[in-house]
Parts: C-alpha cells; sequence; structure tokens
C-alpha cells in the first residue's frame, strides 16, 4: 500500500499518465467485434448457399426462370418447376392461420391491456407463453389427429381427405396467436396512458377508448404484429409438412390436400437425397425464394416498429 | 359561446345503455379469444394424453403359458437365455448372441426380447384414454366381435421401458433413448457453440460498439432479421456448410473416424447453434442492459479497464438473465424439427450415440416419424414421445426459474 | 344525475377523504365552488392537489385501490353515489391535462370524437367551428382541420384539448396545471382563454404557480400536507384577493409570500 501512494505521488507525472498499450484489452475487444461480425457472416453465408445453388437449379437446361415463375406444376420427375403449386398452398394455409390468428391475438391483447386486472394477466398470460413454447410438431400431431377428423367430420368425410390445408392453416393460426397477441400488446401499452386518459376524460366508455383511440394510435404496431406472424405462417414447416398433404397441387381450396414450399423441402430432403441433383438444388431454390419473402417482410415489420417508437418518443 | 345539443334525460339513459351494452358484448369478444386459446391448449394437451394411454387389443402368436410355468416377467436372466436359446433357431440365436452377447443384456432387455421373438404381439387395435375409460363395455364388445381370440389390455404406452429402451420397427416395443440422448448431446452442442459466441457478441453490442455508428447498426438489424429466418432455412445452410462443406470435419474423418458422412450429430448441433444464436444475443442483451450504468462508472471510477469492468461488474449482474436467456434457446433447440430433417437426422438408429461424429435421431424427429405413421400403435407412442418432449420442456423452464430466482438472491 | 335543486354553487364537498388503498391521500376537504369563477387549488408538490381534482370527474376510478369517503355534489346530486355512472360524470365535467393529449386524428376528427360517441346529432362541421372559435384556434387551423393534430404547437394543442372538451357542453372544466408544459406566450393565450371561458362554465385549476394563481382565479383553495399523517387537506379557502393579500392561516401566508416550499 505505502509504496503504491508512495509511486503516485512520484514526481514524473507525464509518464504516469501516458498512454500504455494494453494487448490483453485489445485482444479482447477484437475478438468480440469478430463474433458481432460472425452474425453478419452467417446471413452472408446463408445468401451465398441457398443463391449458390439456386443458380446451379436455375442454369439445368430443363429449367428457366419464365417456368419457375410463371407455371403452376411442379413434378420433377417430368421436368416441372412451376413454383406456384407450392406457393398456392403456402399463400392458402398462411392466408388461413392469419385469419384465425389476426382477430383472436388482437382480441386477447386489447382484453389484456385494456380489460384484464392483473390477477387475471398473471393466469392468462403463462397460458399464452405456454402456447407459444409448444413445439410445432407437437402442433403437427394436433392438426392431424384432432383438428383434421373433427373438420372431416363438420365438412364431410368424403368431401375432405385425412391431410387438408384447413387443419394445417387452423392449427397455425393457434400457433401464431400469441406472437400476434403479444407484440399487439406492447403496442397497446405502449400508447402513452395520456391519451387514455384524455378519452377517458371526454366520457367515453372502455370500448370507446379502447376500439376507437388506442388501437388506431397501436395501429403500426399491430401492422408489424401481422407482418411478423405472416412471415411466420410462410416459413412454418412441420405443422404442414404432417398436415396439409404430400404432393405439390396448385389449388387455393382450403379443402384439398397440397404441399408448401416448407413441406416440400422437408419430405424431399428427408430422404438420402444424392448431392448436385435438379431435386437438390431445387430445394435451395425455393429455400431461397422463403428467405427472400420473409426477410423483407421482417425487415418492414422492424422499419414499423422503430417509426412507431420514434412517434412517442 | 357554442351550445350544442346533446341527448338528454330519457333519451340519454337508452342512449348510454346503449354504448354500455356494445361495450359489454364486445368485452365478451375479447375475452372469448383468450378462451379460445385456453380450450385450444388444453385440447392439444388433453389429445395427447388421450394418444398416450388406453386399450390395446392383441393377440399372441405363441402362448406364454405353452412356453414357461412363471409368469415371464418374473422369470431372471438365466431363465430368460434358456427360454430364448429353447424357442428361437440356432441361427437366429447366435445372431443376437453376436449382435450383443445374451450374458451382457439385461433382465429387460431379454424379457423384450422374450417377448419380441417368441410370443411375437401383435396389434389388432389401440383405443384412446377417454373411450378406455368411459366405453369399456363397447370396446370390449367391438374386441370380441372384431378380433375373436384377442386380448384386451389397458396400457401405458409412456412407461419407464419407453425411456430406456431404444427405437424399433414394432411400436409395441419401441423406445426413445436413442432419440432422447441425441436431443441431448445436440442441444449440448448447440448451446456450447451460441452462449459463448452470443454473449460476445452481445457484449460488443452494449458495452463496445458505438450504437450509433454504422457497422453496430448493421450488426443490430442483422441479428433481429436472423431471428426471424425460418429453422427450414437454417437446414439448408446446416446441409450445405456442416453436412457437404465441411464433411471432413463434421464426419470426424480429420480425427481418424471412417464409418460415417457428415450427417452426424455434429453437424445437427452447429447448426442449431446457429439457429439459435439471434435468440441468445438478444436475451443476453437484454440482461446487459439491465445492469445498472452506476455499477460500470463505479468500477470505472477505481481505475478499472473496460474489460475488468464487464468481466468483474457486468457479466455476473447479467448472469441470471444470460442464463435464463440460454435456458429458453435450449428449450427452442429441443423442440425443433425442421431443419433436423433437411441436416438428415436418420430415423432408425438402436444404439446410443457416442461422440459427435456419430449418426444420430432426435426425439422430434420420432414424434415427426411416429405421427406420420398410419398405424394407431405408432400415433401412440407418438404421443407418448410428446409427452416425453413436453416433460423436458418443462424441467428445462422449471429449471430456468429455479435459477433465476436464486441468483436474484444472491445479487 | 338531474339538475335537482338549483343551488347556489357548481360542486361542492362535504366531508371528502380521499384514500388509495389504507393510505389516505386527502383528508376531510370541505369546498363549495362558484358557479362561472374560476377557483384555484394550490399548495406544495405532493399535497394531493392532483388527487383532489381527480375526484371531481371520478378519474381516480382508474387506480384499482382508490376510494373515497364522503361526497362530492353536483347540484345536489353525490357523483359517488351507488347509481351514478363515471362516463356520465365526466360528461358534465371535462378536463384538461398537464401536458396536451390530442389524440392522434386529425383535428377535425379530435373534436369530432367526443361529440360523436356522446350523441351529438346536430350538424357536426358546425360544432367544430363554434369549439373551436371558443376556444381561440379557428383562425389558426382552419385551413388545416383535416392534418394531424400533433403537426400543431403544444400550445395549439392544449387550445385544441379545450376546445374538444368544449364540444361536450360539459358544466365544469377541470385544468391540471394546463399551462406547464408551455412557454410564457401560449401560457398568456391560455389565460385568457379561461377568463373568455368563465363565462360560460366553472372552472377549476391546479396550479403550482402562485402568480398564475393570482392573475387568473377568484377563489383559492390553499392545501398543505398534515403533519403527522402525511395526507393533504384544504387549510384555507377564500377569495383569492384574501388568500394573497391577508390570509388567515399562518402557513398560507408562508407559502404565498414564498417562506416556504
Amino acid at each position: 500500500m505505502t509504496t503504491k501512494i508512495s509511486s503516485l505521488a512520484a514526481p514524473n507525472w507525464a509518464a504516469q499518465l501516458r498512454k500504455k498499450a494494453r494487448w490483453g484489452e485489445s485482444a479482447i475487444e477484437a475478438s468480440l467485434f469478430a463474433v458481432g461480425i460472425l452474425t453478419i457472416l452467417i446471413t452472408l453465408a446463408i445468401t451465398i448457399v441457398l443463391g449458390d445453388q439456386a443458380l446451379l437449379f436455375f442454369a439445368e437446361p430443363e429449367v428457366n426462370l419464365q417456368e419457375f415463375f410463371l407455371t403452376t406444376s411442379w413434378q420433377p420427375q417430368i421436368g416441372d418447376f412451376g413454383i406456384w403449386a407450392l406457393v398456392s398452398a403456402t399463400l392458402t394455409t398462411s392466408a388461413i392461420a392469419i385469419l384465425v390468428a389476426l382477430p383472436l391475438g388482437l382480441s386477447a391483447a386489447i382484453y389484456l391491456s385494456e380489460y384484464a386486472k392483473p390477477r387475471a394477466r398473471a393466469v392468462l398470460k403463462p397460458i399464452l407463453e405456454t402456447l407459444a413454447g409448444i413445439p410445432t410438431v407437437v402442433y403437427g400431431y394436433f392438426a392431424l389427429l384432432f383438428v383434421s377428423p373433427i373438420v372431416r367430420n363438420l365438412v364431410g368425410v368424403e368431401k375432405v381427405g385425412v391431410y387438408n390445408m384447413l387443419s394445417a392453416g387452423l392449427v397455425m393460426g393457434i400457433m401464431i396467436l400469441p406472437l400476434i397477441a403479444s407484440i399487439s400488446e406492447d403496442a397497446l401499452s405502449a400508447v402513452p396512458n395520456s391519451l387514455r386518459e384524455g378519452a377517458y376524460a371526454m366520457g367515453a366508455t372502455k370500448f370507446e377508448v379502447s376500439s376507437q383511440v388506442l388501437v388506431p394510435a397501436a395501429l403500426s404496431g399491430i401492422g408489424a404484429s401481422v407482418i411478423v406472424g405472416i412471415s411466420r405462417a410462410v416459413g412454418e414447416t412441420m405443422i404442414v409438412a404432417i398436415a396439409s398433404g404430400a404432393g405439390p397441387k396448385f389449388s387455393f381450396n382450403p379443402l384439398d390436400a397440397a404441399e408448401t414450399m416448407t413441406g416440400h423441402i422437408a419430405r424431399i430432403s428427408g430422404g438420402d437425397l444424392p448431392y448436385g441433383t435438379v431435386d437438390y438444388t431445387s430445394l435451395f431454390a425455393i429455400a431461397l425464394m422463403l428467405f427472400l419473402v420473409t426477410l423483407i417482410l421482417n425487415l418492414i415489420s422492424q422499419w414499423i416498429v422503430t417509426k412507431f417508437r420514434e412517434q412517442y418518443e | 359561446m357554442p351550445s350544442f345539443t346533446y341527448p338528454e334525460k330519457n333519451e340519454l339513459e337508452r342512449f348510454v345503455a346503449a354504448r354500455y351494452r356494445t361495450g359489454w358484448v364486445w368485452q365478451v369478444i375479447f375475452l372469448s379469444a383468450l378462451i379460445i386459446a385456453i380450450f385450444s391448449l388444453s385440447a392439444l394437451l388433453l389429445n395427447i394424453v388421450d394418444g398416450a394411454f388406453g386399450y390395446v387389443a392383441y393377440e399372441f402368436k405363441k402362448d406364454p403359458l405353452t412356453i414357461s410355468e412363471k409368469p415371464l416377467d418374473q422369470l431372471n436372466q438365466q431363465e430368460l437365455i434358456a427360454l430364448l436359446q429353447a424357442n428361437l433357431s440356432r441361427g437366429a440365436y447366435n445372431k443376437l448372441n453376436n449382435e450383443k452377447p445374451m450374458e451382457s443384456r439385461s433382465q429387460g432387455e431379454l424379457y423384450n426380447l422374450v417377448i419380441e421373438r417368441i410370443i411375437q404381439v401383435k396389434t389388432l387395435q389401440t383405443y384412446p384414454l377417454f373411450r378406455s375409460l368411459f366405453e369399456k363395455a363397447a370396446i370390449e364388445a367391438e374386441v370380441s366381435e372384431r378380433y375373436p381370440g384377442a386380448r384386451l389390455e389397458f396400457r401405458s404406452w409412456l412407461s419407464p421401458t419407453f425411456l430406456t429402451t431404444p427405437q424399433s420397427s414394432k411400436a409395441e416395443f419401441a423406445g426413445v433413448r436413442t432419440a432422447v440422448l441425441g436431443s441431448l448431446w445436440l442441444v449440448g452442442i448447440a448451446i456450447a457453440f451460441a452462449l459463448p459466441v452470443g454473449v460476445g457478441a452481445a457484449v460488443y453490442l452494449q458495452e463496445y460498439a458505438n450504437k450509433k455508428s454504422f457497422i453496430s447498426r448493421v450488426i443490430q438489424t442483422n441479428i433481429n432479421n436472423l431471428a426471424g429466418v425460418p429453422s427450414i432455412v437454417y437446414g439448408m445452410l446446416g446441409l450445405a456448410i456442416f453436412v457437404r462443406a465441411w464433411e471432413p470435419f463434421t464426419s470426424g474423418a480429420m480425427f481418424g473416424i471412417t464409418d460415417t458422412n457428415g450427417r452426424t450429430i455434429l453437424s445437427a448441433g452447429l447448426t442449431m447453434g446457429i439457429l439459435v444464436l439471434p435468440l441468445v444475443i438478444i436475451n443476453a442483451q437484454e440482461a446487459i442492459k439491465a445492469v445498472p450504468d452506476s455499477l460500470r462508472q463505479a468500477a470505472y471510477g477505481v481505475g478499472a479497464t473496460r474489460w475488468q469492468t464487464v468481466w468483474h461488474h457486468v457479466l455476473p449482474n447479467a448472469l441470471p438473465g444470460i442464463l435464463t436467456g440460454s435456458i429458453l434457446a435450449m428449450s427452442r433447440a429441443i423442440g425443433e424439427t425442421a431443419p433436423l430433417i433437411v441436416v438428415g437426422a436418420s430415423t432408425f438408429i438402436t444404439i446410443d450415440p457416442q461422440s459427435p461424429f456419430t449418426k444420430f435421431t432426435a426425439l422430434p424427429i420420432q414424434i415427426y416419424q411416429w405421427t406420420s405413421r398410419a398405424q394407431s400403435e405408432f400415433q401412440a407412442i407418438a404421443a407418448a414421445a410428446i409427452l416425453v418432449l413436453l416433460g423436458l420442456l418443462l424441467t428445462l423452464n422449471a429449471t430456468a426459474i429455479l435459477l433465476r430466482n436464486r441468483f436474484q438472491r444472491r445479487w | 344525475m338531474q339538475p335537482a335543486n338549483n343551488t347556489q354553487y357548481a360542486i361542492e364537498t362535504r366531508n371528502l377523504s380521499i384514500f388509495y388503498g389504507e393510505f389516505e391521500a386527502v383528508t376531510n376537504v370541505n369546498l363549495q365552488i362558484e358557479k362561472q369563477k374560476i377557483t384555484a387549488i394550490i399548495g406544495p408538490s405532493g399535497c394531493g392537489k392532483s388527487t383532489l381534482l381527480r375526484a371531481f370527474n371520478r378519474m381516480n376510478d382508474f387506480v384499482p385501490t382508490s376510494h373515497v369517503r364522503g361526497e362530492i355534489l353536483l347540484q345536489g346530486t353525490n357523483l359517488y353515489g351507488k347509481e351514478i355512472d363515471p362516463v356520465e360524470v365526466r360528461r358534465r365535467i371535462g378536463m384538461v391535462f398537464q401536458k396536451p393529449n390530442p389524440f392522434p386524428k386529425s383535428i377535425y376528427e379530435n373534436i369530432a370524437w367526443g361529440a360523436r360517441i356522446n350523441g351529438y346529432k346536430g350538424n357536426m362541421d358546425e360544432l367544430v367551428e363554434q369549439s373551436l372559435r371558443a376556444a381561440a384556434l379557428w383562425d389558426e387551423v382552419k385551413d388545416k382541420l383535416k392534418q394531424s393534430a400533433y403537426a400543431l404547437s403544444g400550445g395549439q394543442q392544449q387550445r385544441l384539448c379545450i376546445a374538444r372538451t368544449i364540444a361536450i357542453q360539459p358544466e365544469i372544466i377541470l385544468m391540471d396545471e394546463p399551462a406547464s408544459a408551455l412557454d410564457p406566450i401560449a401560457t398568456l393565450k391560455i389565460e385568457e382563454l379561461m377568463q373568455e371561458l368563465k363565462r360560460n362554465y366553472t372552472i377549476i385549476i391546479v396550479t403550482h404557480n402562485m402568480q398564475q394563481a393570482a392573475r387568473v382565479s377568484d377563489y383559492t383553495a390553499m392545501m398543505m400536507l398534515h403533519g403527522d399523517t402525511r395526507s393533504g387537506t384544504v387549510i384555507e379557502y377564500d377569495r383569492t384577493d384574501v388568500i394573497f393579500t391577508r390570509p388567515k392561516d399562518k402557513r398560507t401566508e408562508d407559502y404565498v409570500t414564498g417562506r416556504f416550499g
């Protein structure tokens, strides 16, 4: 101790205070930076890997871009690669999912944020979180063995098969519900309390305040939740792989069995697929489409959320 | 000064009452969304429980009473071996013995062999739990009419044996041992990769990077985007990079292991690690953000360097949050299925995984495979496997809560 | 809630105490607020001024544990009676808040919304124009009624909030430090507007600013914390000139002369 103090009291202050090279510190900072950069490399790797294989696919003699984007038959055996056969099922199941998840999720969000007492919230929120935490393969089981039989009984066993887009879409809606509910609830709670008070002070009822002031004020956040929900539905694999049907089919009829983009990738790659074949590279072309669509959706929703935050800051 | 006419007296009363009625109707509608969510959750859970237990109608090829005087499950190891020797052809017995010497097999394994190879149980029909409980008479009548001579027994598909036996081509003898071990390996590798990398990235972003700088904004946006990339796309990444490009490493060829290709536990674990990385980073960032600034200033104030501040003060205080986040990431990894299908999980594996360089199967893969089978007994073991998976998830989450509470008390 | 008997006061409190759970925030207030006058509530921070003000239109109902003892009488009717609907109370007793809080809607909609939900069936354009005129805002915004209210300055936003309150024709307007977030010029406009408004409305204003209370109000209620219970109460209530020139209570005198708080 005493030596330290005497050294501090030494007359040569300039030498004492001069910047010292701390190699350990610099090495640590450099490696932390490298780790941060790694996350960008992952995105680059995804883009390069998917792009590279997709290019190989489009370079195949039996494939051309026009056919890929504009035709509706996907039968690799006879050289048909029209992605609409898969996109139609992705759109149909995702649309059903959003039709289920948006009204339910938004209602749940309004109830939790404006109506529920703290004790009710303490019970209700974990239920939504549990729903969000269930692995999708379990939802697939539920879709195939619980929802599909009910749908078939209601619609008529002769009209609907075991595998159908409706059951898969409905269950996907239940899966997305907690996501939409939680983002929308965040948006509603972010509306400043002064707006609530202002509206109540005008003699409005709780429903009038919620539906006519708070929901419009939180609209961008709610919009972002819907976009994230769509992105999740488009990318969801296991529910559709199990319950929506195997085999591409161009159809928008929810009662049909049809394979989505993700379902197709899962089924084809499930076998020991030889590398470098058209079947193999075609999966990367599909995955690239998926990646781009979800990337754009995610960017949009992030942009909305950032704008929304600025609005009240 | 303006004066406007509003409803008064009776009209006002009716008007306000109508507004309240509308509000009440909508409140019921809002609440019903949550009721539907609760209903779905209970339907899902009940549906699984319903499938995992219930009556089974089955028949024996050979009646156990004809080969042994004592009930089979009371025979000891030696008696079971003798039974197998007496009832199997020499060739079949030797083959089994070569796979694994009879003496080294446990009583349970031998019992299963006897049932599988000699008694040869055949499941004719399975019944779900609630029907089994409430319509026992109808089930008995149906079985005696449709399958004369069949036996009816209440069976819990989820059992200790189910947990400890490996996969089998017959649902009656299949278990999840290899799948559970595979899942644990996967999650272990995933978190061993994602935790240090994720915490490092979070520390960089929160403690080192200038938050307004271009590069840190790009990294941040990129992480948020990675969190939204469909899991199957990560599978494609893993397939192209870990399984194919890095095959010498991931198959273990570099280390002298020759009997596998790149579709190993290591490839799948790394794929999962990349998949949960954004989750780990975002959670770790939140945990680091929650550490009060006064603590950092105090450390700097006594002459600590930046890293000393981070290592001695910020990270220890952020630890509970980081741990909780990691456990959430593990829950995500343990339930993910699609990327495993793509990187090539094997579906039929009976040997416990020994190293990261072995072929693997995992719990969700088994669930997927069994769910996709048409026979009701496979759907029953799928339900049982789901219960195992949900049990694992519950354990993980409970651990997260316990850890968090414990650490919160300490600091 | 009909005007039962025309008492001489706009609103009065009788032995009013306000609680948050066990905690008694305001104790035993007896005030008779004169019609078409401006009454200021002054006092040091945390003495329950806003709590008292918010009791008048039952805004405290949103604090789950809050409750009152005693009565607030609006023309003879107890606002805390069992059969009283808080939604109707708030229509009769409007409120302007500390920070301007227009709805994220157009200027026009900000005014029309309150009128619509309260069942106004007349000409909406006319109501919007007259309310804006009454709030001395019409000339500034008449060309941009469809624009977002957020495009207005803070002072204009506050006058818009006053206009939307006028539009629902309350009997009393509560103002909770309406100028504390505004610059001196905007403050002056609000104060002028208040003098205009008191010809038709009874105004109760909470203010931190003693000069403002002295400038605008006709009556002043002085609130102070009770030493032992940390609970606020009105220690003196009189004409404003009396409060500021020859208060009866020593504590009031210390406060208005700046010797306290």
